[in-house]
């Protein structure tokens, strides 16, 4: 299968997409079927959560594929020192702007971020421009993306796109405008690397699509625990836990419970495919959109293990920096949403 | 021949270093690899993307784990080069 993959990406893709939608459009009826077959009463609390379960695994599954595949071709066309081309010597807040943009596209792992951190500052891009690629590109993640669309609908995604754009935009901006240029470890500044030291090919589609394959059996083969124990602990809140109970804790009503979320998802880290399904059951019972959304965002945007590695090169005042100002920034976020969706 | 891999000691750089050495035993080269991991010297490199492959003092790779077949043939270029 995957050294036919190899040979005839194009043929292959051809051929599974129509069994995608077919199998895609068959989901509820095959859930229907599974639960009469097995006899659970309709309504019942283990009903309930084992429909959750059954629907909602193949269901996150098959779009995950999809849109990983589709990611996958999509950052064929981009990469890092593309984006820092682009990025050398823009104006502060344009330079935001472009740089949150190419940091939802640009292929970009954790792994990396100290690197890619020295490299565009060495390279001349300013501070400010550099921390919002860095506070995007994990912030928007495409699994998120895939997960909101697939289990709230198109316009909980986009607000989630557009509001991650401006945490990314604002925060950068911030940082920029405060002049935290010292609290960059020195040598970071004294490295003049060469630029220009790796020449790029220019794939084939061939070669964008076996990338997009490449992705999919990365990223769906690291993340599908995650997913199992995500859409889990969601099934059992949907079962189990009564009707409006998380209003009083994590409802509009108390304002306490955005800084409160942010405190404890900023430790916190998971991937998005852990995080959702959770989201999701939360909202049934009563959480309201804001301080979801915000406990979800610092969950996945700040991890208390990429900041450790940017240690490397930041000295701890900027750190905090960093932290405090993206914090604040969801804080704001999640109140607005909460405020808006009344 | 000199094969340096450039990354902190992720999952992907040690993969790298596997499959170079495979790639290298499979192509019969005696090289010596070597394993960087301090940032300051990785960032001399100019990669913007660990990991990074550096074949005699040049950047042949970065940002992902080619395949061991990628590898040779990379390994097969610099040789002949």
């Amino acid at each position: 299968m995957e050294k036919f993959f190899a040979k005839h990406p194009v043929g292959t893709t051809a051929l599974f997409l129509p069994a995608w939608i077919a199998l895609y459009a068959a989901l509820q009826p095959l859930t229907d079927a599974l639960i009469t077959l097995t006899g659970l009463v309709q309504g019942e609390r283990l009903t309930e959560a084992v429909r959750f379960f059954v629907f909602e695994v193949p269901k996150v599954m098959l779009l995950l594929t999809l849109v990983v595949f589709g990611v996958g071709i999509v950052r064929t066309y981009f990469s890092p020192e593309r984006t820092r081309k682009m990025l050398g010597g823009r104006s502060l807040f344009t330079g935001n702007v472009l740089a949150s943009m190419l940091g939802i596209v640009t292929p970009f792992c954790s792994c990396s971020a100290v690197p890619l951190f020295i490299g565009f500052v060495g390279a001349g891009v300013p501070l400010g421009v550099t921390f919002s690629f860095l506070i995007a590109a994990p912030m928007i993640n495409e699994i998120a993306v895939v997960l909101l669309f697939g289990l709230f609908g198109w316009k909980t995604a986009l607000l989630y796109v557009g509001t991650g754009l401006s945490i990314a935009i604002a925060a950068g901006y911030i940082i920029g405008r405060l002049k935290v240029e010292r609290f960059v470890e020195d040598w970071v500044y004294q490295i003049h690397a060469n630029t220009d030291a790796l020449e790029e090919s220019i794939p084939s589609f061939r070669d964008r699509m076996q990338s997009g394959y490449g992705a999919v059996k990365d990223i769906v083969g690291k993340v599908w625990p995650y997913l199992l124990v995500g859409i889990g602990a969601g099934a059992c809140i949907h079962g189990y836990v009564p009707e409006n109970f998380m209003a009083s804790l994590m409802g509009k009503s108390a304002w306490w419970s955005v800084p409160v979320s942010v405190l404890i998802g900023v430790p916190l880290y998971s991937n998005p495919a852990g995080i959702i399904p959770i989201v999701q059951a939360l909202l049934e019972k009563g959480a309201s959109l804001g301080t979801v959304l915000a406990f979800m965002m610092s969950v996945i945007g700040l991890s208390l293990p990429e900041t450790i590695i940017l240690k490397k090169v930041l000295k701890i005042q900027l750190i905090a920096v960093f932290i405090g100002v993206v914090a604040t920034g969801i804080i704001i976020v999640g109140y607005v949403f909460n405020f808006i969706f009344a | 021949m000199t094969i340096k891999v450039l990354g902190p000691g992720c999952m992907n750089c040690k993969t790298l270093e596997k499959r170079i050495q495979i790639a290298l035993q499979e192509l019969g080269i005696n090289a010596v690899v070597e394993k960087v991991e301090d940032y300051e010297k990785i960032a001399l490199y100019g990669i913007l993307r660990t990991p990074g492959l550096v074949v005699d003092e040049k950047v042949a790779h970065s940002g992902s784990v080619p395949t061991v077949e990628k590898l040779k043939e990379i390994l097969f270029a610099t040789q002949t080069a």
